[in-house]
């Protein structure tokens, strides 16, 4: 059993109007190379669950977003992606913007197979009935409490990045935090995992290292080994964010930044384009 | 002793966790940020603070570069635990709203119509969770009619005391709004059915501007006191502990004093 394939393979796997996600978080721990790979492929209409960075400003400049599913966009140290809001203000996607834990429970129903899962959370404000599909459920107890049923997240294919892997599937994520990507892996018929590296399952933990295991391999269908595939996001405790870089990317304009870093450029390419290996590898960890 | 508007806001917006016990404080910003670590390391040991990221620590973290400083971690606190704790309700947040209504609904998704938006800000966040769940506070750095909006906010992302939204079997019974820190005022939620009502005016500041600056009536101009001088142990933390790079100073334009008398 071996899952590795290359990041060209798992865009393949792709279909216009398909939904998926991508883990991370802002400007951390994002599959950008795949991001990079998507923009280059003929895929479109898509509709992205994502805790939204640059991926999201990417996605939306190059027209791919048919909606977003989402509780926000930000680079973090740089709060707002510049190529994401011209494009939601020109009201070139649809969305469902909702709050950040009910995403994580539309995940959730979906790694649970479930129609929907009750919260309280986005009750009364403009999230509950400005975008038309969200319902609410009585509780059938002597409560009677309104809760919102905020229906499955169910993605056709998830992305998600990791510090290290094996070929069967097995990742580990030893950055301080692992956000939803166990979830984004559950709650999709196919998960795809790029690495910072690849190594044998022996090396990637045992006891107790393995508590930053993922998710269990039967979630996961294909593994790239993409090193610094996270940038200009961070992968920590490997490397930071690139603050100049994504600043740059913030301030161009789209097109002549897509020539630059996207359109016919290799990973290996790109990787020379924002300063080598060894650069990267001394990108300072961010102090929050 | 002198002090700059940047210290008044944060010994004012430090008030908002006092006897709050063992809660996660969550300040969102500089001015909370350093708001909380405040409160922590003087009147409300008992808090819980992280370090920005996804670890617990016994004392705040200072803000900026941290030299030999190493944090104390005292447990850990992902994405994932901050929903548990938000649904837990063991959280006071103070977060910085881009516009604030009558009701303290706040928004921060968009301003302007929401399919065209005039202008697309970060998305809801946790807003609508954070505050049908836990203690919520604000600051609002430049208090204007811009912000404080007569009506309700361009996109509700934030609950407040608004009985027409939190209607028909929604319980609005874990909504906590405690104080608005702004650069005029502290106000809080103590007039009638939770009106906005003035605590305390900054020095130098009159009622009639706070209420001018507003966009709906305030309540308070007959109890309104004056928001007290940071003491000089406060200011010792702030300025040689909690800041030492002096961040503040870039909250407001020219970094201005507290007590506006001073600048006349």
């Amino acid at each position: 059993m071996d899952k590795s394939m290359s990041i060209s393979e798992m865009v393949s796997r792709l279909e216009s109007g398909m939904t998926i996600g991508i883990g991370g978080w802002g400007a951390r721990r994002k599959p950008m190379a795949v991001v990079r790979e998507i923009l280059r492929s003929d895929v479109t209409d898509l509709t992205v669950v994502s805790y939204g960075g640059p991926d999201i400003g990417l996605l939306a400049a190059s027209g791919k977003l048919k909606k977003l599913v989402f509780g926000f966009v930000s680079l973090d140290s740089i709060p707002l992606d510049n190529h994401f809001r011209s494009a939601r203000q020109a009201g070139s996607f649809e969305t469902l913007e909702i709050d950040e834990g009910m995403l994580q429970w539309g995940l959730r129903a979906a790694a649970m197979r479930l129609p929907f899962l009750p919260t309280r959370a986005g009750l009364g404000t403009d999230v509950e009935g400005l975008n038309g599909v969200l319902r609410t459920v009585t509780s059938p107890y002597e409560d009677g409490e309104v809760l919102i049923a905020m229906p499955a997240l169910n993605l056709d294919a998830a992305f998600v990045h990791v510090n290290a892997a094996d070929t069967l599937g097995n990742a580990i994520v030893t950055a301080p935090d692992p956000f939803f990507d166990e979830l984004f892996c559950r709650a999709a018929d196919q998960a795809f995992v790029t690495t910072d590296r690849l190594v044998t399952t022996a090396e990637l933990g045992g006891m107790p290292g393995m508590r930053h295991h993922l998710v269990e391999r039967s979630c996961v269908t294909g593994v790239a080994l993409v090193p610094f595939g996270a940038h200009p996001t961070s992968s920590g405790p490997d490397y930071g964010f690139d603050f100049k870089h994504l600043k740059d990317y913030n301030d161009a304009a789209f097109p002549d930044w897509r020539a630059r870093y996207v359109d016919g450029v290799s990973h290996d390419a790109y990787l020379a384009a924002v300063g080598g290996a060894e650069k990267l590898a001394s990108l300072p960890l961010p102090v929050f | 002793m002198t002090y700059t508007l940047a210290e008044l806001c944060i010994t004012a917006a430090a008030e908002a966790w006092r006897g709050n016990g063992e809660v996660l404080a969550s300040g969102i910003g500089l001015i909370p940020r350093l708001a909380a670590s405040l409160a922590k390391a003087t009147f409300e040991p008992a808090l819980m603070m992280t370090d920005g990221e996804a670890y617990l620590v016994e004392e705040p973290v200072p803000l900026g570069k941290r030299g030999a400083y190493i944090p104390k971690v005292e447990g850990w606190m992902t994405y994932a635990r901050v929903f548990d704790v938000v649904y837990r309700g063991h959280r006071h947040a103070m977060t910085g709203p881009v516009q604030v209504d009558r009701f303290g609904q706040q928004n921060i998704s968009v301003v302007g119509d929401y399919a065209k938006p005039k202008a697309a800000l970060l998305g809801v966040r946790g807003i609508p969770g954070n505050t049908i769940n836990h203690i919520n506070s604000m600051f609002v750095p430049n208090h204007s009619t811009r912000v404080f909006v007569p009506g309700e906010v361009d996109m509700v992302s934030g609950v407040g005391y608004n009985p027409a939204r939190l209607a028909g079997g929604r319980s609005d019974r874990f909504v906590d709004l405690r104080l608005i820190v702004t650069d005029l005022a502290v106000l809080d939620f103590g007039g009638k059915d939770h009106a906005i009502r003035v605590r305390s005016l900054h020095p130098g500041i009159s009622f009639d501007q706070v209420q001018a600056a507003t966009g709906f009536p305030l309540e308070g101009r007959e109890t309104a006191t004056v928001t007290p001088a940071p003491t000089a142990e406060q200011l010792h933390l702030i300025r040689d502990v909690l800041d030492p790079h002096n961040t503040r100073a870039t909250v407001f334009k020219e970094n201005p004093p507290g007590d506006r008398r001073e600048a006349a």
